[in-house]
């Protein structure tokens, strides 16, 4: 019945973001007919990360990236900082390396080359449209009802972002629990290029990450950072929803105490704001993922909540789930067959990548966290700049005194069993990373 | 840091009518009123007088925040329409 129908193409594709575009492009190549419907005005207009795009999973979507894509800075540098009230620890790691691993972009720019790219190669691309429902027929999804015309497929891809009302439509998901996602706040600033150099110690084209810890988030489930672009420096932070409902902060005063703290400050100093904006990250991990499938149906990217928080990663999960979904719709459009079981080979292959293996490898992390944050991103944290500012004290106190004072305090303040219940915790994350 | 001047470096068309929905009774019985504290834009603010909310959806950045805080679950949120609402032009 829905063979005849106008507005009838193979796969419709909703969202424009790089799951929607590289499962799009997927599907093109192998000469089928593929629309994107993206609400914005153009790809990426609705998009906000912190953030860096990774070059190999992007090279298995658009090898040639790097001749032609609107990069800001390969990054080179990598900083971890242990941030106090006022002080702070960084550890850093740099590699001037020729293989690049990620680059720092402004998604109003990448995006849009991305679906430039994908309707070169016959993506038909949709803008300013909204899908407003799914049509579901006998069971199966069929189309999509947006505010002017129904448009209809024999698979729909849902890469509809972090809030999928479609995915929580048809039942694969569930409304979201605050403490599953982080709301993110940035500010992009606008500062020159050899103030950027000076101060990142980069060159042109280099870039440097901060990955920050505590500070004004100090026993919170939230964590900071920083991004070189070009021109410009992204500043931002995620933190849970539900922290920042019991502790009554509001994130934009957050983001100030980060761009306010001493070790901060500096960086950004007579910078002015280009961009203030706000996203939600899907931060629940594994527990979290939805059903990813159904009958003419599959859910990519954040919309399938694939987000590895630990390692920052998400653009590249959502640009390799997006393309497995891609391949999954080829197979199932040449045997014309989209059943359950049929899309269920997305989530069965996507499950031997470092997609849903990495998440689930830390799916115990966010549980840890969660219960342990007031030791582990709180004492902790301030006992590695306490131990610091102890090593580098002069002060005519012997240093045996100094240390034995130090792990004197430290044992006393967490006491025997809350060691234990730490070490506990630690083996556990430890256990299912490495073994099983 | 100054809100209203943050929200200013943003490309907003907004549509006369609002995307988001509060219900006025579930509200006034809502002790916490989370969204008013979590939204990053300042969108809603509580009318003690009128007992209802206000919400001011033309700065609103579509995050959806307040719709998984909403304690009741009674805020009925929608993306604005194709051509309305925020544009992040760096993102």
């Amino acid at each position: 019945m829905t063979e005849n129908r106008k507005n009838k193409t193979n796969v419709i594709v909703v969202g424009g973001g790089p799951a929607g575009i590289s499962a799009a492009v997927t599907v093109a190549r192998a000469g089928f007919q593929v629309v994107v419907i993206e609400r914005g005005s153009f790809s990426g207009a609705k998009n906000v990360f912190g953030g860096a795009i990774y070059a190999q999973p992007t090279r298995e979507i658009f090898p040639d990236f790097e001749k032609t894509a609107p990069l800001e800075r390969q990054n080179i540098e990598h900083r971890f900082a242990i941030l106090g009230e006022s002080d702070s620890t960084t550890v850093s790691y740099r590699s001037n390396s020729e293989t690049p691993v990620s680059y720092s972009v402004i998604r109003g720019k990448f995006d849009r080359w991305m679906a430039d790219e994908a309707q070169k190669e016959g993506v038909i691309l949709v803008e300013e449209t909204v899908v407003r429902s799914l049509i579901t027929e006998n069971g199966k999804v069929v189309g999509v009802k947006t505010e002017l015309e129904d448009f209809y497929s024999d698979i729909v891809i849902l890469a509809d972002g972090v809030n999928s009302l479609l995915a929580k439509q048809i039942g694969l998901r569930k409304e979201l629990k605050p403490k599953d996602v982080a709301l993110s706040v940035k500010e992009v600033i606008k500062l020159d290029r050899e103030k950027i150099n000076e101060r990142f110690l980069i060159n042109d084209n280099e870039g440097c990450i901060y990955q920050l810890f505590g500070g004004p988030m100090l026993g919170k489930l939230g964590l900071g950072f920083i991004y070189t672009n070009k021109e410009s420096v992204s500043i931002g932070l995620g933190i849970t929803l539900d922290e920042l409902n019991t502790s009554g902060l509001k994130p934009y005063e957050l983001l100030e105490g980060l761009k306010t703290h001493p070790t901060l400050a500096p960086l950004i100093k007579d910078g002015e704001v280009l961009e203030y904006s706000a996203h939600l990250i899907p931060e629940g991990g594994y527990k979290s993922i939805p059903k990813l499938y159904a009958s003419g149906v599959m859910v990519i990217g954040d919309a399938g909540m694939l987000v590895n928080n630990l390692h920052w990663e998400g653009t590249n999960l959502a640009m390799i789930s997006g393309k497995i979904a891609g391949e999954t719709a080829i197979l199932a459009l040449g045997k014309k067959d989209f059943s359950e079981k049929m899309m269920s080979r997305y989530k069965k292959k996507l499950s031997k990548t470092f997609v849903l293996k990495d998440m689930y490898s830390y799916r115990s992390l966010m549980e840890v966290m969660h219960k342990k944050k007031g030791v582990f991103m709180d004492v902790y944290f301030r006992k590695i700049n306490a131990f610091f500012e102890m090593f580098t004290s002069v002060n005519g106190i012997p240093k045996r005194t100094l240390y034995r004072k130090f792990i004197f305090d430290f044992c006393k303040e967490r006491g025997f069993f809350g060691l234990i219940s730490d070490f506990a915790g630690i083996i556990k994350l430890l256990w299912e990373v490495l073994v099983k | 840091m100054d809100l209203d001047k943050n929200l200013s470096t943003l490309k907003y068309s907004p549509d006369e009518k609002s995307h988001l929905t509060p219900c006025d009774g579930d509200c006034r019985n809502c002790k916490h009123k989370p969204c008013i504290n979590t939204c990053p834009a300042g969108v809603y603010e509580w009318l003690e007088e009128e007992q209802k909310l206000l919400v001011k959806h033309e700065n609103c950045l579509e995050c959806g925040a307040c719709r998984i805080v909403c304690e009741k679950k009674s805020l009925k949120w929608e993306y604005p329409k194709g051509t309305k609402g925020v544009t992040f032009k760096c993102g």
